[in-house]
């Protein structure tokens, strides 16, 4: 039985999204004959010649460029080397691509791939996860996907919807996560997924976290408690609906994010829940984020600064006792 | 004339010996009059009251402006900036598009959601500028790129900045990567000497910006920016050289903006002998000049073009003051274009 990764799975979407679709081109350093930094578009340029195209180390050009590419009718896929680097592309991001739409009446159908998160050694330029700081501009959608099936159908969807997506991709899960072949069918990235159903707390999380997540979960339940894991699988759109029934049903909530923790998606997701749904909460909602430091690169330290399973477990603990 | 700008560079080139012809000179004459009387329309609207937010004027650079956007055709496309009222005209921009978005009519292009200059109709090859200075030079490039794709051949990408846009990092990428990509870009810098208040020498080093183009590897033009024949000849032939396969061509004029950087600023930090010198010289005034001497139109024709201009100016304005402001119950709110991706609350 063959299986699948992560990151073969995006390399397959866009396989399938060159192959399908004449607007589609990627645009991304090392992208061409090289096949990407991690390989995401592995021999994706002798497949489809002139449709993965070596850009400059202009990440402001290379998002400006593919804003134009849109504004024309093509669907550009733009790789960032690391999602680090999308900060040098932050204003056309912002303020071009975001704002297009609303301004103009023309859509901007563009996909950023932002190879997100942390792994050991990355240290602090090629490690963080900036799903937040995407989230907070209007008119930008933001994908965070935490499985092997999400990561291929999702990207296809970002690539099919009119509006910019910032897809981000975990690193971290790349090699590790595997399934077994690709999904045909899917759940529309806006919609949350109730990952491992529960009674006694829910946790809401996204990408790698979704699987320290779960592994805390798991040992949660040799204890007797049976602890909800909600995916958000997008943060932008979020699917509040979807949170605030599982709270409804547990009561407690601990929200869980590898990003730093300052006005990020885990603060967004416990406002909305205590503005809406306060009556649901038997217990002050709580959030476990990285430290708020840059993330640094021992090892020993990375594996300190971002949530684990271990500390995910001891969150619920206090959690279960409040 | 042509300059080799150095050894294994393209060439520096200046207008030279290139004639115009009298029709297109004063087709040319005849949007830059009107942008000129269409944006003393915009100041005294805005001195009434009627606009909110900045005015931002071209005066003084009417001659660059509309010799670019008059070597453009359909189907080019076309991303101005700040100062670039003859130009819009030139490339089919009517004055109704302008008046309403300065305006703040809900029927306009922008619909209220964006004004003054921050314009146009992207579908139509007329890109809509943001702000952020330097911007729009990759995002052109994108839609070159897409034209290609599409086998399009024969088309041109243009647009326009100042100096001080010259200095950001966008400007730099965006230049390299056409550059990279043999695109039929047309880049037209305009020097009016000051960004906001600061000079020249505070903005870059080297010695004409047009040396730029030695580095990118692409070719340099020269151009006088308040003589209409000059910029004539030079855009004719900057935007025939991209158009037939020529890649990237950096356009620099040298002028002076014979008004502030918007309607609150007096541009009292340029000097007296600046506005003395050559380059204080009004565009306008020199080319209808030109035309008289020639004898290409007499005082009596230019006259009626003015009142033609004029009546068109109030009837589109008295129009445009009429008609609805957008009304925020009725405003959707949602920043995006896909139906589902909307639906949350
Ligand atoms: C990236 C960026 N920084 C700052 C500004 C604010 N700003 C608007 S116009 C301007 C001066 C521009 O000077 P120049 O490029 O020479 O054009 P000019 O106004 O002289 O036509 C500045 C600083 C901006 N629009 N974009
Ligand atoms: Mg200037």
């Amino acid at each position: 039985m063959t299986s699948i990764t992560y990151l073969e799975a995006i390399r397959a979407a866009q396989a399938h999204a060159l192959k399908e679709d004449s607007r589609v081109f990627i645009y991304g350093q090392d992208v061409g004959a090289f096949g990407g930094a991690f390989k995401a578009t592995k021999n994706l340029a002798k497949e489809f010649p002139g449709r993965v195209m070596d850009s400059p180390i202009s990440e402001d050009a290379m998002i400006g460029m593919a804003i134009g590419a849109a504004i024309e009718g093509m669907r550009p896929i733009v790789e960032m080397q690391f999602a680090d680097f999308s900060t040098c592309g932050l204003n056309q991001i912002a303020n071009h691509a975001a704002t297009l739409f609303y301004r103009t009446e023309v859509p901007c159908p563009l996909v950023v791939r932002l190879p997100s998160g942390g792994t050991s050694g990355g240290g602090p330029f090629h490690s963080q996860s900036l799903e937040a700081i995407y989230a907070y501009f209007p008119g930008l959608v933001v994908m965070t996907p935490g499985t092997v099936e999400d990561a291929y159908t999702m990207l296809l969807e970002a690539i099919n919807i009119d509006d910019p997506v910032i897809f981000c991709e975990h690193k971290f899960l790349y090699y590790h996560l595997k399934a077994e072949s690709l999904p045909t069918t899917a759940l529309p990235a806006n919609k949350a997924r109730v990952t491992r159903p529960g009674r006694d707390a829910t946790i809401v999380t996204y990408s790698a976290m979704l699987h320290e997540s779960l592994a805390a979960a798991a040992e949660l339940s040799q204890d007797g408690y049976e602890i909800e894991v909600v995916d958000l699988r997008s943060v932008k759109p979020l699917d509040t609906d979807t949170i605030l029934a599982s709270v409804a049903r547990t009561g407690r909530l601990l929200v869980v994010s590898e990003a730093f923790p300052w006005g990020g998606v885990a603060a967004e997701v416990i406002a909305r829940v205590t503005a809406e749904g306060f009556g649901l909460l038997d217990a002050p909602p709580q959030r476990l984020n990285a430290k708020d430091t840059p993330v640094p690169y021992h090892p020993a330290l990375w594996g300190t600064h971002r949530p684990t399973a271990s500390t995910i477990a001891s969150a619920l603990h206090r959690l279960l006792k409040l | 004339m042509e300059q080799q700008a150095n050894n294994n560079c393209k060439s520096t080139t200046t207008g030279g010996t290139l004639e115009i012809a009298s029709d297109l000179y004063c087709q040319a004459y005849r949007l830059m009059l009107t942008a000129r009387l269409l944006e003393e329309k915009l100041a005294a609207l805005k001195r009434s009251g009627k606009i909110v937010g900045g005015v931002f004027l071209g005066r003084g650079q009417e001659a660059l402006s509309v010799a670019l956007g008059i070597h453009l055709r359909k189907g080019d496309i076309y991303a101005p900036l700040i100062r670039d009222q003859a130009g819009r005209l030139a490339f089919g921009e009517g004055m109704l598009d302008a008046l309403r978005t300065y305006l703040g009519s809900a029927l306009g292009s922008m619909r209220g959601r964006d004004g003054n200059i921050h314009r146009g109709r992207p579908r139509e090859g007329y890109f809509a500028m943001i702000s952020h200075l330097g911007a729009m030079v990759s995002a052109v490039c994108g839609a070159l790129i897409a034209r290609r794709f599409r086998g399009e051949t024969s088309i041109v990408g243009a647009t326009c900045i100042g100096d001080g846009g010259t200095s950001t990092g966008s400007f730099h990428e965006g230049l390299n990567l056409a550059a990279i990509e043999k695109l039929p870009l047309v880049v037209v810098v305009a020097n009016n000497q000051y960004a906001y208040s600061t000079p020249n020498s505070s903005q870059f080093a080297c010695h004409h910006l047009v040396d730029r183009a030695i580095g990118y590897g692409i070719t340099g033009h020269r151009v006088i920016g308040n003589d209409l024949a000059d910029c004539l000849k030079v855009l004719q032939k900057a935007v025939a050289a991209a158009r037939t396969g020529g890649g990237p061509q950096l356009v620099v004029a040298d002028l002076l903006r014979l008004i502030g950087h918007a309607d609150h600023d007096d541009a009292s930090y340029i000097t007296e002998a600046q506005k003395q010198s050559p380059l204080g010289r009004d565009c306008l005034i020199l080319a209808q000049n030109t035309i008289l001497e020639k004898r290409w139109m007499s005082q009596e024709e230019l006259d009626l073009w003015q009142k033609e201009i004029e009546v068109e100016i109030e009837a589109t304005t008295t129009r445009v003051l009429r008609e609805p402001a957008p009304d925020p119950e009725e405003e959707l709110w949602i920043p995006f274009a896909t139906s589902h991706i909307h639906s949350e609350s």
